[in-house]
């Protein structure tokens, strides 16, 4: 483990929170989630603030996921999955049938549990989004936007000079800073992570949670993560979620240290989950 | 929520088998397995045999239509035959008479040929495509007529089979005595004063031959036996110990007697009666083969040309380039309609009854009998669209329905097996399902898509059936030149040559079968590599 990281972000967690008064970028209000006859999801109010890490804990099956799918709408994709309730970005309803879905995910980026590059080079990989959103008007343009990207997501230095190989053959904690990079050259204003470090090594681990530490001043962030540590470590605000409820919701440090609900408190000293 | 008490274990009652049961079960174990090996290594052995004995039996059978024999002469290529008023115009060369040609140069060959039937006999041992050749060759060089050239002609299927086989299985052995020929051509009588052929009635009285004043009447379904003497031969018919009576069939530089060594008794061993070929003819054969003008060559002619009636003359290309439009139309149809219906089935059809229902009636469509097909495309394509018949247009029509099915499910599995991790990504990048699809599912899928393609045009190569409910069995002599024209296609051509009777056409099917299984298994390769090269890229 970087201690360096480490004593940062811990820095970081004791600071004082300054994060509830910034205005709410995704609100959820009443937000119910069925799979066909199983209701996956009850009652959920959120606001989430712009600029900052929130993260979603809990135990497996509680409906974390299906919280965050809601908000780029990946839940359209599942014929059974029906979302009632309102659910907003920047005051604007997403779900509005007037809202193009393609332009809610460019502007709501997701990275998923295991890392998916696309069987294609790193430059094609990175350059996919800009692709199909148009918006690059050339290849310098779009040369631009692929090492910008990878900068950004930390992978530059790593991959500068073999953009042209495949994703695939890219370690796992480098293939999923690669979809990080993937998802910020769209440029979205909030990114979405499910566990996104389940599958790699703490040391991948530690450096993606360093570039999301990172990447926290100019994205609003929620990472749906098992480890209590890393929501500790990277996030400002922290949500609870328990059987399809979001129980508790609050400044980091507040969860962990002064839970209000007792489940919270059973949960973050281990007694399930 | 609850402080954990600890409970006690529950205790689960195991009986456990002494040493010696456990060991006897472990034995008997071990003997199922070691009999289950067996049995499977048998059934596998058993089928490599009978895969060895059907390739060895059919290469075996197919090995003599590869090679042709032909007999290299001088042909004189006279004016007055080919072209009487020298204008040298393409159509009267090609109207001229060439057989009269080779059949001229033949008579030059082989001299002394007289007789309505043996002049017939010996024109029977050259190919009527000698002729054809002549023309090609003079069409080609116009500057040749007028000259005498050496060319390659082609014998009939019986002389090259002749050439193949082990002839006549002559043998000979000095006479002793005199005997005295009537005649030195046409029937013959043989006399003999001291009974010089009393050691051959000997040797044919074995068989139970019939009297005829005094001689025994020979059978063709004994071997010959021919008596060479004053540089002829003569074929015996019937025997006496002191004369005897046949026909020549080379002719005599003299009538009159000939002495002990000077005359032999030939025998032909094999019966002619068991031959394509009779003893005329193999008289003929045999002095062709003894002046050094008959050669083996490789057989293009059965790559290069149509089928025929004369066995010879019969060649797979006409067939080849059937399959080959066929299966274009097969190819052209089926791939794009297959990947798209299996894109949709997989990706974008709303999982209800109705697409059940459809997914399981494609999985029951790869299980119609082939034949329904072609009696769909009989009553569909040729009776109501009226396509023509025996075309290799509706052939592709017919052989695309029925590949369809296969090729739907093979690219609904491939599809399938790409991970939904990468419609994930892309969709949650923002592009669209179709997109999605065609910029990274399909690419992925097509290795699969192209391996089931490949295996599905295949299984199209090899059906006869309902090719033939739709006309394509018909004997075509041209090699089509479009989608509309007759056609045939290879399984076809192997099922009309299986059914004729000459054993040069038995060969023909060998060997049409052997090309048709070095297409099925480049093409089966050709599926096997491409799995292999892209197998799991993700
Ligand atoms: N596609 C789906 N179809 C039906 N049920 C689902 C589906 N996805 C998730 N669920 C159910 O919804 C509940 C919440 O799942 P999820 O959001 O994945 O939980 P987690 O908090 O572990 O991420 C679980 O009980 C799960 O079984
Ligand atoms: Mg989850």
């Amino acid at each position: 483990m970087d201690m360096t990281v480490a004593n940062r972000i811990e820095a970081e967690r004791l600071a004082p929170v300054t994060t509830a008064a910034k205005p709410a970028k995704v609100t959820a209000k009443d937000v119910n989630v069925y799979y066909g006859e199983k209701h996956a999801l009850k009652h959920v109010n959120v606001d989430i603030p712009d600029r900052g890490v929130m993260s979603f804990i809990g135990p497996s099956g509680c409906g974390k996921s299906t919280f965050l799918r809601c908000i780029n709408r990946m839940n359209d994709t599942i014929s059974s999955c029906k979302v009632t309730g309102l659910i907003t970005i920047d005051n604007q309803d997403i779900y509005d049938p007037a809202l193009d879905v393609v332009q809610l995910r460019a502007r709501v980026g997701m990275v998923f549990q295991k890392p998916n590059p696309f069987p294609k080079s790193i430059y094609d990989n990175v350059a996919y989004g800009p692709r199909i959103h148009g918006l690059a008007n050339n290849k310098s343009e779009l040369d631009q936007i692929v090492t910008a990207s990878l900068e950004k997501a930390g992978l530059w230095g790593e991959v500068k000079d073999r953009l042209q190989d495949s994703g695939t053959g890219l370690s796992g904690g480098q293939q999923q800073r690669l979809c990080i990079a993937r998802a910020i050259a769209v440029n979205p204003e909030v990114i979405l992570m499910d566990e996104p470090c389940s599958a790699l090594d703490p040391i991948a681990t530690a450096k993606i949670e360093t570039l999301i530490d990172d990447l926290r001043s100019n994205y609003c962030i929620i990472i749906v993560t098992h480890s209590m540590q890393q929501a500790a470590r990277v996030s400002q605000r922290t949500a609870f979620f328990h059987l399809g409820t979001l129980v508790e919701e609050g400044p980091t440090e507040q969860i962990f240290s002064m839970p209000h609900d007792q489940r919270t408190q059973d949960y973050i000293t281990g007694r399930f989950g | 929520m609850t402080d954990i008490v600890p409970q006690p274990a529950p205790v689960i009652p195991v009986r456990r088998p002494s040493a010696e049961q456990s060991a006897t079960r472990l034995k008997s174990r071990y003997a199922v397995e070691r009999r289950f090996k067996a049995l499977g290594l048998g059934s596998l052995m058993l089928t490599g045999l009978f895969l060895l004995l059907l390739l060895a039996n059919i290469t075996l059978n197919a090995i003599p239509a590869f090679s042709e024999h032909a007999a290299v002469m001088d042909v004189t290529l006279d004016p007055a035959v080919i072209d009487p008023d020298g204008k040298k115009d393409p159509a009267i060369l090609a109207a001229a008479d060439y057989a009269s040609l080779t059949r001229a140069a033949l008579m030059t060959a082989i001299p002394g040929v007289e007789g309505r039937a043996a002049k017939k006999q010996l024109a029977s041992v050259m190919s009527s495509g000698a002729a054809d050749d002549l023309r090609a060759k003079v069409l080609a060089d116009p500057s040749l007529i007028g000259k005498t050239i050496k060319f390659p002609m082609l014998l009939s299927d019986d002389a090259d089979l002749y050439f193949k086989g082990e002839g006549v299985k002559a043998s000979s052995r000095p006479g002793t005595g005199t005997i005295t020929a009537s005649d030195s051509k046409g029937q013959i009588t043989l006399t003999s004063a001291d009974n010089a052929f009393a050691a051959l009635t000997d040797t044919v009285s074995k068989f139970d031959l019939e009297k005829d004043d005094g001689g025994l009447v020979l059978k063709s379904s004994m071997p010959s036996h021919l008596v060479a003497l004053n540089g002829g031969l003569v074929k015996l018919s019937k025997i006496s110990p002191s004369s005897a009576t046949g026909e020549v069939l080379t002719p005599l530089t003299s009538a009159g007697p000939a002495v002990g060594s000077a005359w032999q008794f030939v025998t032909y061993g094999a019966p002619e009666g068991n031959r394509q070929v009779n003893d005329q003819a193999a008289t003929f054969l045999e002095k062709l083969k003894a002046s050094g003008v008959v050669q083996k060559n490789f057989n293009w002619r059965f790559f290069t040309s149509g089928d025929s009636r004369e066995p010879e003359l019969a060649g797979i290309r006409g067939a080849l380039v059937g399959t080959f439009l066929t299966l274009l139309v097969t190819l052209s149809l089926c791939v794009p309609i297959g990947v798209l219906a299996a894109i949709y089935l997989e990706e974008f059809a709303p999982k209800n009854w109705l697409t059940h229902i459809i997914e399981v009636n494609i999985n029951n469509l790869a299980a119609v009998p082939s034949i329904v097909f072609g009696l769909l495309g009989l009553a569909v394509f040729l009776n109501y669209f009226g396509l023509p018949r025996s075309a290799p247009l509706v052939g592709g029509l017919v052989l695309a329905l029925l590949v369809l099915p296969t090729i739907i499910i093979a690219a609904r599995a491939a599809i399938k097996s790409v991970p939904p991790s990468i419609r994930e990504a892309a969709i949650g990048l923002g592009a669209s399902k179709q997109q999605a699809v065609f910029h990274h599912v399909l690419p992925l899928a097509m290795p699969g898509i192209m391996t089931g393609t490949i295996i599905g045009m295949a299984h199209a190569l090899g059906e006869t059936a309902p090719l033939l409910m739709i006309g394509m069995i018909a004997f075509i002599v041209d090699v089509p030149k479009g989608l509309t024209d007759a056609a045939t296609v290879l399984p076809v051509q192997i099922f009309l040559w299986s059914d004729l009777p000459e054993a040069a056409f038995q060969q023909r099917t060998a060997a049409a079968i052997v090309v048709l299984l070095a297409f099925l298994l480049l093409m089966n390769g050709a599926a096997i590599w491409l799995r292999n090269k892209f197998e799991r890229r993700w």
